[in-house]
């Protein structure tokens, strides 16, 4: 009987040697997967137009009725994307949204992607409200690394383990 | 059949109110740490001793089932991962079997493996919570870290496979959402290696200890009959003696392909259940072993039917397709319509049997879904169990039971 405590306490000191894998947050981040469903980016290509073309497929597509996407006609002289229209008014509301990825899944030019950042906090339910300027990736970034056709599954490969185990 | 009762609050508060009771009557939860979710029980003492207690759920009624009937079937997936929150890709599952009933379309073998492989990932990801916080409501805090340290590695392969650490969605209607990643076998291969003696490290801390035999032997005791009675599945059900477990009675996703046992328990205390879970995980790490050995034999290959009414197609091919773009455009707005018809599948969740009913009209959206949740039935037998145990106890019993209130409540 004694013997079976003393070999559940030789686990714990054990342990105590040992060196402790809890990761400091928020000091230390731990890198996340490459599929990992964080905040939302809309991409551009790589001439600096946007890939979104107003279909309004991810607003359909999205289980939770989060995104309100607005079209309007492209002007031919400055067309904002390749199409015919583009979105005017492309809103995300974070407070909805479940990260579920459907509206990336839906988007049939891969210009919604959800990326890596997961520290979303808002004071109120308007901030709440992501608008296109806050989401549209900026020009001067390029295309926003996105990988040039639609395979967003094969996307970067991961970072390797994250843990030392 | 007075034993099989199964009180209301209100049986308890009742006679308090009147004044016609000499014994205590104590409100848990369902803010308590012990419950293990917003679950509240009215207890009614006499000294330290339970007289009888009454579950009263329903804090966490979020109303799934409803909303799915207002969602079409690809996106009322997404519900299902919210209900049993500790194994979301065994509800998946139930709910994507059910569906392709209806649709009766075919799944690849690929799709399948993963399937099985990854629902047993969460079935010793589930047993991992269960156990670390069973110790812990027992006061053993060392077994909970470790616990959570490997389901964190769990969680990681989850994120590595969907993107998401627990509403991973993963399973769709008709194979997976996508592909499993180049790096998903050497992350399985680091889980499978490094697991058995964590295991046995949980065995050396808790399995002979004379304080964990103390709380858990003879405790929470209930016969074979009882059991069935109430409808117990699971771990509680194979504790109390009855190999029964539906990855062995109704085989689904190729489950009867593979080399395993039930373990079972004799007395149906808190003990057997430990003991049950316990080798339970050794199990399903065995399971996990062949069908990883399977997908590194089967190598790459389709991850979703060829049925372009049902899965969407790749992407690559919507940009030079117009058939598939409309397949596309079709599947994410309107999609697919499964025949007028029903169908139940029911599948061995980690807490036991986990059963979903569709009802389709011919429509694009289901016109009923129902779940059979093992946690709302399991918890049925809490009262049974506690009377004339300890208030003590009664905390211990919870956690056997292992109850998930978003499942409970839906
Ligand atoms: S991630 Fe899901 S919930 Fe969020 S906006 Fe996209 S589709 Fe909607
Ligand atoms: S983000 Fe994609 S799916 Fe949504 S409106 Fe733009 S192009 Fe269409």
């Amino acid at each position: 009987m004694i013997g079976d405590l003393v070999k559940g306490l030789a686990t714990t000191v054990r342990y105590m040697f040992r060196k402790p894998i809890t990761v400091q947050y928020p000091d230390v981040k731990r890198p996340v997967r490459e599929r990992f469903k964080g905040r939302h980016e809309l991409k551009r290509f790589e001439n600096g137009m946007e890939r979104c073309i107003g279909c309004s497929l991810c607003s359909a597509a999205c289980p939770a009725d989060a995104i309100l996407v607005v079209p309007a006609e492209n002007d031919p002289a400055t067309p904002n994307s390749p199409g015919e229209r583009y979105a005017a008014t492309y809103e995300i509301n974070m407070l909805r949204c479940i990260f579920c990825g459907y509206c990336e899944d839906a988007c049939p030019t891969n210009a919604i992607v959800l990326e890596h950042q997961y520290e979303l906090s808002f004071y109120d339910r308007r901030t709440s409200i992501y608008t296109k300027d806050m989401l549209l990736v900026p020009e001067d970034q390029g295309h926003g690394e996105i990988p040039p056709v639609l395979e967003q599954v094969h996307r970067r490969p991961s970072p390797p383990a994250q843990m030392d185990l | 059949m007075t034993t099989l009762s199964i009180p209301s609050p209100r049986d308890i508060i009742g006679p308090a109110e009147r004044g016609e009771t000499e014994n205590m009557v104590l409100n848990m939860g369902p803010h308590h740490p012990s419950t293990h979710g917003v679950l509240r029980l009215v207890v009614e003492l006499d000294g330290e001793t339970v007289v009888d207690v009454a579950p009263d759920i329903g804090f966490l009624h979020t109303g799934i089932e409803k909303t799915m009937e207002s969602k079409t079937y690809q996106k009322a997936l997404v519900m299902t991962d919210r209900m049993d929150y500790l194994a979301p890709l065994s509800n998946n599952l139930s709910y994507v079997l059910a569906v392709e009933k209806l649709l009766e379309c075919e799944i690849p073998v690929r799709a399948q493996t993963a399937r099985v492989l990854l629902t047993e990932l969460t079935r010793i990801g589930s047993h991992l919570v269960w156990l670390g916080t069973h110790a812990l409501d027992l006061a053993a805090m060392s077994v909970f870290l470790y616990a959570f340290r490997e389901r964190e590695q769990i969680l990681d392969i989850f994120e590595l496979v969907s993107g998401a650490r627990m509403m991973t969605s993963y399973f769709r209607v008709g194979g997976l959402a996508y592909d499993l990643p180049a790096d998903f076998i050497p992350t399985v291969k680091q889980f499978i290696d490094t697991f058995e003696p964590r295991v046995d490290e949980y065995e050396d801390l808790l399995t002979n200890n004379p304080l964990w035999l103390e709380r858990t032997v003879d405790v929470g005791k209930i016969s074979t009959a009882d059991a069935i009675a109430f409808g117990l599945t699971g771990p509680a059900l194979r504790a109390t003696g009855i190999a029964y477990d539906l990855r062995k009675m109704t085989p689904y996703t190729g489950y009867e392909t593979y080399d395993f046992d039930v373990p079972i328990g004799q007395n149906g205390d808190i003990y057997d259940r430990y003991l049950v879970r316990i080798a339970e995980m050794r199990q399903s790490l065995g399971i996990v072993r062949q069908a990883y050995d399977r997908l590194i034999e089967m190598g790459p290959g389709p991850y979703q039917t060829a049925d372009r009414k049902v899965a969407p197609p790749p992407k690559s091919e919507i940009t030079h397709s117009m058939e598939s773009l409309i397949h596309h455009f079709k599947l994410w707005t309107e999609g697919f319509k499964p025949p007028r018809g029903d169908a139940y599948i029911c599948i061995e969740s980690p807490r036991g049997m986990m059963g979903t009913y569709v009802v389709s009209d011919g429509g694009p959206r289901p016109y009923r879904v129902h779940f059979r949740a093992p946690s709302f039935v399991n918890l049925q037998a809490l009262p049974h169990m506690a009377r004339g145990r300890f208030m003590a106890d009664l905390v211990a019993l919870i956690a056997s039971l292992d109850p998930v209130l978003g499942e409970v409540d839906r």
